[in-house]
């Protein structure tokens, strides 16, 4: 029950994107089409999951277990840099085909808020591994879901006539704003 | 005159917020008050001054492919400086900004400078570009924290001059995207008058 509470409420009622403001950069720059934001999803859900799990293990066994807190943000970052680099190389190795979908979005990986976010409140919320997991998986499932929505919506928004100095990305914050209101509507679902 | 163009390119001109769309997590997440604004944008100047200076400092002697790597150490040191002061002598503040002190690291409007600007430029003018683009970041953050607060509860400054509540769309989440989106609007406006 407690899972499935951590879900819902990570995927709608505080999606990432559009109540945390995680993960705003990748939201607007590579949401012009369907295709592009799916593959930037699947390679947030990987790292993000991966990332979570190592920062989990790292901030139980290392930082807290030598009473060094302070070096957190320095060894998160570290170790996230490090790990998506890894995994572009061992994507490459092992599945050629997943790295050609997903090979340009990892290095943008490294500067995507929204994966160290999620591990630093996973930390934050005292979640045991199992949760932490679960809450990194359901995160990057509703950046998806975010992402996805919107790159349909600022697709269809080409065919608009749309006054001047609204086009391009000021209308596309208006329209996120729209979604955002939208995803307010599943507020006290939990 | 080239330094005073070099400071000022922040605020218009190569605004981080409203003309390169940089670093735009902060910008929407902590701007629910004018105030909060400015916390934040003070917190990302000093980092950004104090990383552009060490990173044109050590230029000369950093190894081109650990380059990046470094710059994030540098920054990441300076950020935690950052949370760790504040957390003492401004725990208000630093209740209000929460996740995204922490998150000052990801912003790439502080590792671009440092890749862009320090790693090529000289100590002295590396300062000045991280103080003008900061205080413009500042500025960007200032000017949507009022936008917000005026609407949404009708105060500045957390002086209030209305009864009750303000249009309290403003202060939520979609209020951000929308307010920024029309901020971003009036300079393009602007930006087309000018030329």
């Amino acid at each position: 029950m407690e899972y499935i509470i951590i879900v819902i409420s990570a995927i709608f009622v505080n999606n990432i994107v559009l109540s945390k403001f995680l993960g705003i950069c990748p939201f607007i720059g590579v949401s012009a089409r369907i295709e592009t934001s799916i593959g930037m999803s699947g390679a947030v859900m990987f790292v993000m999951t991966i990332a979570t799990l190592v920062t989990y293990l790292i901030q139980t066994y290392l930082l807290d277990k030598l009473g060094i807190g302070f070096m957190q943000t320095i060894t998160f970052i570290l170790v996230i840099a490090f790990l998506v680099q890894l995994v572009e190389i061992i994507l490459k190795k092992v599945s050629p085909s997943l790295y050609q979908a997903l090979g340009i979005f990892l290095p943008l990986i490294t500067t995507n808020c929204a994966v160290l976010g999620v591990a630093l409140m996973s930390v934050q919320n005292n979640f045991n591994l199992m949760e932490s997991v679960v809450f990194a998986i359901a995160n990057s499932i509703g950046f998806g879901l975010a992402l996805i929505i919107f790159a349909g919506l600022r697709e269809h928004l080409e065919l608009a006539d749309v006054p001047e100095p609204f086009r391009g990305v000021p209308i596309a914050f208006v329209v996120a704003g729209l979604l955002a209101m939208a995803f307010m509507g599943f507020a006290g679902i939990v | 005159m080239n330094q005073i163009k070099n400071f000022t390119k922040g605020f218009i001109k190569e605004n981080p917020v409203f003309v390169l769309f940089l670093g735009l997590c902060p910008v929407l997440g902590v701007t629910t008050s004018a105030i909060n604004g400015i916390g934040m944008g003070l917190a990302t100047t000093f980092v950004l001054v104090m990383s552009n200076f060490v990173v044109s400092l050590i230029k000369n002697f950093v190894p081109d492919k650990v380059r990046i790597p470094s710059f994030i150490v540098i920054i990441a040191s300076f950020v935690t400086i950052v949370e760790l002061t504040m957390q003492a002598y401004l725990p208000s503040l630093f209740e209000a900004l929460g996740l995204f002190i922490p998150l000052i690291v990801v912003n790439c409007v502080v590792l671009g400078r440092a890749e862009a600007f320090a790693s090529k430029n000289n100590i002295f003018s590396s300062i000045i570009d991280g103080l003008g683009i900061g205080l413009g970041f500042t500025f960007a953050l200032f000017l949507l924290g009022s936008v917000r607060e005026i609407l949404g509860s009708g105060s500045i400054f957390n002086f209030k001059f209305i009864e009750g509540d303000g249009i309290l769309i403003f202060i939520l989440s979609p209020g951000a995207f929308i307010a920024l989106g029309y901020l971003i609007v009036l300079v393009n406006k602007l930006k087309k008058k000018g030329a």
